[in-house]
């Protein structure tokens, strides 16, 4: 049998007034964290929610393990949406039941619980969960019939900083079991430190695909320098490609020590300045042309 | 069909409206206020068919004093006076009294128009009749338990109250989860569009049982009402008319994704069902038309089924025309509903 878990060919999707998916191809091996990024309107929900089988495409192909989406994807996948409400006036536990009893294959629910960090709020109402517990409940109805293959749609979005490192954590230890991931993101750091592939969607299309760290040595070889923009405001910069950010400039070159040279030269203080590789959010400047939006 | 993933639904949705206190609350009491109301509103003496006003205690002549002994007629003294007796016969103008008469002077008033007025002006004459005609009629007296209004109301308080639950319990409930997104979330799982809708269905079909139950024997307990049929064929009838007001909520539910627009075309089925459906006022004696269009109400029905058990003791054959009405209109509005749902 194929390693290739979710093969999909050609996919397109056109509403009346807008083609939302314009002939995509991704190929998923078992076992890997694919992530899926793109600013709103790019298309990847559309993508997404198609391939979770709630959405219909207008042509291509979607195989899961060689077959067309059915059954059996059904009962193998699990899904955690960005927006979803549960119903009132049950408890964390009867919400895990419920929805374990509708597949026919159950992960333990007992450890689930203690996983998702969901011990202390098992008989609590699910409207008064925080945002962290609710995703970390939708995270483990996701889970609860022990999926191949699961699509996490922004589940870190609202989340404060330390919710969202526990919920990487929590990732790390699903990617661990070896299960297929599907993650769409607004956050690059979020990309970096989770996907083994990434694809940059706009316009409908995927215009970047591969390993992060591949696809920043394919498109730069340069760093980036950074400095407050008073520190430079005497200075003719006009010989670099520069960047003015709020209260600082961006340096963009390839010969680091020429352009502190130039610094040197000009008595500018060096004391606050900043070099930094390329990130994620950079490659998707570089693409698009446009900022990612939250 | 996974009896399984049906009784997962089923169950969590019993536990989300036994624990949602204040619709379940709402559920038992509207019904138990409604019958209070009428039983104390018609609590007064029963009988009291006309009223009068009269204006004179000195009665002139034994002709006026026979009238004013008879029974079943209210009669009440008017000041003797000119304003009183402006005010009076203003009261008679506009129907509300149906009569004044000067005991003293053997004048009287009625209005023309007024069909109690005619009548009461009859029997006026007929006391006021010196001579005693030939008996021609025969009388013969029966006997029987008085059948009060409020006896006769509360099977239509009983399907009303049943309707409401049907129609809000399941219409607006699935039109709420579809908007909030968990219809969505159910979809992506191998839960099927008709596990889902059985489940709901089951679910409000026996909470509503339950509830008329506990509604019908602790309001008997209060009021008394009148039972003479089958427990049984009662049951029946509830149970087959919230299917098919429950299926009518699926129709209106299908698709909609606003619960503003769900409200407002659940009261549009709802408010007509509950005036023209002969829960508070009989229909014979109405157009024909209105008939007609009653007779497409399930509501129509559950009430007359209900009534025919209730107080004339009827028996399923009796009423079976009734039961192949809800059981065709159950059938055709759930397979309808079934085939428009959507999940999105």
């Amino acid at each position: 049998m194929s390693s290739d878990l979710l093969q999909i060919k050609n996919l397109v999707k056109h509403y009346p007034s807008v083609k939302a998916v314009n002939g995509i191809d991704i190929t998923l091996k078992a076992g890997v964290c694919f992530g899926l990024l793109g600013p709103n309107g790019a298309g990847k929900t559309t993508t997404v929610e198609i391939l979770e089988g709630i959405n219909y495409a207008t042509s291509g192909e979607i195989l899961y393990k060689g077959m067309p989406l059915g059954d059996q994807f059904r009962k193998e996948a699990g899904i955690m949406f960005q927006s979803t409400s549960l119903q009132d006036y049950i408890t964390v536990r009867e919400t895990l039941e419920m929805f374990s009893n509708f597949y026919p294959k159950h992960a333990d629910l007992e450890n689930l619980i203690v996983r998702c960090n969901l011990t202390e709020y098992l008989d609590q109402d699910n409207r008064e969960l925080s945002g962290g517990q609710r995703q970390r409940l939708l995270l483990a109805v996701a889970l609860v019939n022990d999926p191949d293959i699961i699509f996490l749609d922004e589940p870190t979005t609202g989340l404060d900083p330390q919710a969202r490192r526990n919920f990487w954590d929590l990732i790390n230890d699903i990617k661990a079991e070896g299960k297929t991931i599907v993650l769409t993101t607004h956050y690059m750091d979020e990309a970096y430190a989770l996907c083994d592939e990434i694809a940059i969607m706009d316009h409908g299309k995927i215009i970047a695909q591969g390993t992060p760290k591949s696809l920043l040595a394919e498109n730069f070889n340069d760093v980036i320098l950074q400095l407050p923009t008073s520190e430079l405001k005497d200075v003719d910069l006009s010989s670099y490609s520069t960047y003015e950010r709020d209260t600082y400039i961006e340096i963009t070159t390839c010969d680091v020590n020429e352009v502190i040279s130039t610094f040197i030269a000009n008595n500018i203080s060096l004391s606050q300045l900043q070099i930094r590789a390329r990130t994620l959010d950079d490659l998707f400047l570089e693409l698009t042309g446009k900022e990612l939006r939250t | 069909m996974s009896f399984k993933r049906f009784l997962a639904l089923f169950l969590t949705r019993n536990k989300e409206f036994i624990r949602d206190r204040s619709s379940l609350s709402w559920n038992i009491l509207m019904p138990v206020l409604i019958v209070a109301g009428f039983s104390f509103a018609f609590s007064g003496e029963i009988g009291k068919q006309f009223k009068i006003g009269v204006i004179s205690e000195d009665i002139a002549t034994s002709q006026a004093r026979q009238f004013l002994s008879l029974k079943h007629i209210e009669f009440y003294n008017v000041e003797n006076s000119e304003v009183a007796i402006t005010n009076s016969v203003n009261k008679v103008q506009r129907h509300q009294i149906d009569m004044l008469i000067d005991a003293k002077t053997n004048q009287y008033w009625i209005n023309s128009e007024s069909p109690s007025g005619y009548l009461v002006e009859k029997i006026l004459l007929g006391a006021d009749t010196k001579v005693l005609q030939k008996q021609v009629f025969e009388k013969q007296t029966v006997s029987g338990k008085l059948i009060r209004y409020i006896d006769w109301v509360i099977p239509g308080i009983l399907s009303m109250n049943m309707m409401f639950s049907a129609l809000f319990g399941v219409g607006f409930v699935i039109v709420r989860y579809r908007k909030n997104g968990m219809l969505k979330r159910l979809k992506a799982t191998p839960i099927t569009a008709f596990e889902y809708l059985s489940a709901q269905i089951a679910s409000r079909i026996i909470l509503i049982m339950v509830v008329t139950a506990f509604v019908f024997y602790g309001t008997n307990f209060f009021v008394d009402f009148v039972m003479n049929g089958s427990h049984f064929n009662l049951f029946l009838v509830f149970a087959l008319g919230a299917l098919s007001m429950i299926s009518l909520g699926l129709i209106i539910a299908a698709r909609i994704t606003s619960e503003e627009t769900a409200g407002g075309l659940l009261n549009l089925f709802s408010w007509p069902m509950m005036f023209f459906s002969g829960v508070w006022f009989s229909l014979e004696g109405a157009a024909p038309i209105m008939q007609n269009i009653a007779e497409i109400f399930p509501l129509t029905h559950v009430t007359a089924a209900a009534r025919a058990i209730m107080i004339d003791g009827a028996g399923l054959l009796e009423i079976s025309y009734h039961l192949l009405v809800l059981t065709i209109q159950s059938a055709v509005f759930l397979l309808f509903g079934a085939w428009l749902f959507k999940w999105d």
